[in-house]
């Protein structure tokens, strides 16, 4: 992975000395509120319903042991024992004190880490396909990109202000892990007939009140150009993005307020004058950033495959997780392992400080120091030799990690909600406790298969309810949580937004009409292999809306 | 007019708190000054600007409550969960903070 060069640690480092002395001044009183609200934003500190909250970084889901170890020690000293990693690839505290956090932040520092840019107008924590570097389909590995894009971007001194946030994904294979149609900017990585490597670009997808799927504005633009690009974009959004209405200002409204056509013309003129400047990447430079992230040395293990098949036929309960939470990897003696953070009933994403040692523990020692965060809230370790799968389930059981959910109906996404966030109307934790403690049967979740629910507590989609196979949105309806269900959204690289289903229900109501609508499918697919989301799309809203609402059910608003 | 209560967030650490009879910023919503009438609720606001002014608290907002056998209780969901805590078991295994920072 990437390391901090000489300018990086000072440049961090400074950042903390910076900050440390805006809070010695907020607490004494020299400096206001309102002065010091977006020096605090800018360093990733947020004010939630009952304390600050901070957001650190992990750079396109990419972290070591010794990272791991920091974020427990952390959870440990200055929180209350635990973690919340998010659907941005990064980690969220919920209980640092303000005067602690200068603290905080030199101690991540000291591990190459920092919460900068995880708020603000700015160009966020560049995310990527939590399998890079390892997933059999990838044409190219995109984190070197990421990287790239994270150094341009950081601090970038015409694009901190930006009319408002700015999020840019990047995918290494034709398969979309990365959602990057529900991005600002989404970069495909490809190769061209003549096998150069380059990107197919998207531009103004989002979710949050307005949903919106990308468009194509390039269908391949040459790795070099990355940066020319992107400066070009940035710049015709920069300068045309609606400053006026802060509910109108992502780039998604320009897109569809100006029209594709009449946009990337005005981005292709930008880039004409920026094309040939020092924004092109030299090849060489790609190549010192790619060296950083070269796949680990992966000797030969194939005792794996005779290892595994005897251990699978010893124990069910490992033979089911290894079924669903192992990946094939671009080596055939291995596999990518994810770690559910979906203990049934348990909280989406979160982590205790003993798991998050638990887990660089056995990083380091079966998992070449390697570490991802998936947008979808879990842990993945990228290279697991076969022969070594047994002795980490083992680990990862004696921590309540094995939860063999990957991809099933217990693998949701929820956002904090109202049990944290302001800006929530509703909660979403307990519902989606709920739901998986009623779907948590391992045959049960086998039988309905591949089906991803998840769960926002206001507009602004954290939870990504927009793409979820089955989304829902809590909405505060006299005084009181509702929950709006959305059926059919995807956020692969066939991305569709959720359609409204109906009125909404009330928390009690929730998990039934789940139910109701499991149930529904169930019936009604051709044959187990249907999935929901391929039955959904052949038979429309329609039956759903009969089984939850009654013969000729009209959609509500 | 519904009961009301000045609660705020304290700028040292964010924590949730509530405004005292004695004008002090408490932990405990049952422990906060209930504003009963018009003039009540108008020097709950004048002390909940001075506090903000002063840099004491963050986030200070004056909110609807209603007593129910003698327990405080806001009219609002949100502001339930800010008197009361998140309605999950967030933390199993917490011990409380430790270190020297803490311990002081």
């Amino acid at each position: 992975m990437y390391r901090y060069d000489e300018f990086d640690h000072a440049f961090v480092s400074d950042r903390v000395e910076q900050f440390r002395d805006q809070v010695t001044r907020r607490l004494s009183g020299e400096l206001a509120e309102d002065a010091f609200k977006p020096l605090r934003l800018m360093n990733g500190v947020y004010l939630q319903l009952h304390a600050y909250m901070l957001r650190v970084a992990i750079p396109y889901g990419t972290l070591n042991s010794r990272q791991m170890r920091m974020l427990a020690h952390i959870a440990r000293k200055y929180d209350r024992g635990y973690g919340h990693f998010t659907t941005r690839q990064n980690i969220q505290y919920n209980w640092p004190s303000l005067s602690d956090t200068p603290d905080i932040l030199a101690e991540l520092a000291s591990v190459e880490m920092h919460a900068l840019q995880t708020s603000g107008n700015c160009i966020r924590n560049v995310t990527a396909d939590h399998f890079a570097g390892a997933a059999a389909d990838e044409v190219a590995d995109p984190r070197p990109y990421a990287e790239i894009l994270r150094q341009w971007s950081s601090v970038h001194p015409e694009f901190s202000f930006l009319p408002r946030k700015f999020k840019i994904a990047v995918t290494g294979a034709e398969r979309d892990r990365a959602a990057i149609q529900v991005h600002d900017i989404g970069l495909h990585l490809k190769k061209n007939e003549a096998g150069e490597i380059g990107f197919a670009v998207y531009v103004g997808g989002g979710q949050g009140r307005t949903p919106m799927i990308a468009k194509k504005i390039k269908d391949f633009l040459p790795e070099a150009d990355l940066l020319s690009y992107t400066t070009a974009i940035m710049r015709v959004y920069n300068l045309h993005g609606r400053r006026d209405n802060k509910y109108k200002a992502r780039i998604k409204i320009l897109v569809h307020e100006t029209g594709v056509e009449e946009l990337s013309g005005q981005i292709e003129q930008e880039f004409l004058q920026l094309k040939n400047t020092e924004l092109k990447l030299p090849e060489a430079d790609i190549q010192a950033i790619t060296t950083y992230f070269a796949l680990p040395e992966l000797t030969e293990r194939p005792e794996g495959w005779a290892n595994l098949a005897g251990w699978k036929k010893a124990d069910p309960d490992f033979a089911r997780w290894v079924h669903q939470n192992v990946q094939p990897h671009k080596n055939p003696d291995y596999g990518m392992v994810t770690i559910s953070l979906k203990p049934i009933g348990g909280i989406p994403g979160d982590a205790t400080d003993v798991q998050m040692d638990a887990i660089a523990d056995l990083a380091e020692e079966y998992a070449f120091d390697e570490i991802r965060i998936s947008h979808e809230q879990n842990v993945i370790f990228p290279h697991v030799a076969l022969a070594d799968l047994e002795a980490v389930y083992r680990g990862l059981v004696s921590i309540g990690l094995a939860t063999a959910n990957a991809g099933l109906i217990t693998d949701i996404i929820a956002c904090p909600g109202l049990d944290y966030c302001a800006l929530a109307n509703a909660r979403s934790i307990p519902v989606s406790q709920e739901i998986s403690t009623r779907f948590g049967d391992p045959a049960r979740q086998a039988e309905i298969g591949e089906l991803k629910i998840k769960i926002s507590g206001c507009i602004n989609a954290c939870g990504h309810h927009h793409v979820g196979h089955i989304g829902l949105l809590g909405v505060e309806k006299k005084g009181a949580e509702l929950y709006q269900i959305t059926l059919g959204g995807s956020g692969d690289e066939n991305t569709s937004i959720g359609e409204i289903i109906g009125r909404g229900f009330e928390p009690e109501k929730v998990t039934d009409a789940i139910e109701t609508i499991v149930d529904t499918y169930l019936g009604l697919r051709l044959d187990p292999g249907e999935k929901f989301l391929d039955a959904y799309r052949r038979v429309g809203p329609q039956p759903f809306k009969d089984a939850l609402y009654g013969n000729g059910a009209q959609a509500a608003a | 007019m519904a009961d009301k209560v000045l609660t705020a967030n304290r700028l040292s650490d964010g924590i949730s708190v509530w405004l005292d009879a004695a004008g002090n910023w408490v932990e405990s919503l049952q422990d906060a000054f209930v504003a009963r009438h018009a003039e009540a609720v108008s020097a709950l606001e004048t002390t909940g600007k001075t506090a903000f002014a002063d840099n004491k608290v963050v986030d200070v907002n004056v909110i609807d409550i209603e007593e129910v056998d003698g327990v405080l209780r806001p009219l609002r969901l949100r502001e339930r969960i800010r008197a009361e805590g998140p309605t999950i078991d967030y933390a199993t295994g917490y011990k409380g903070l430790s270190g020297p920072d803490q311990a002081a």
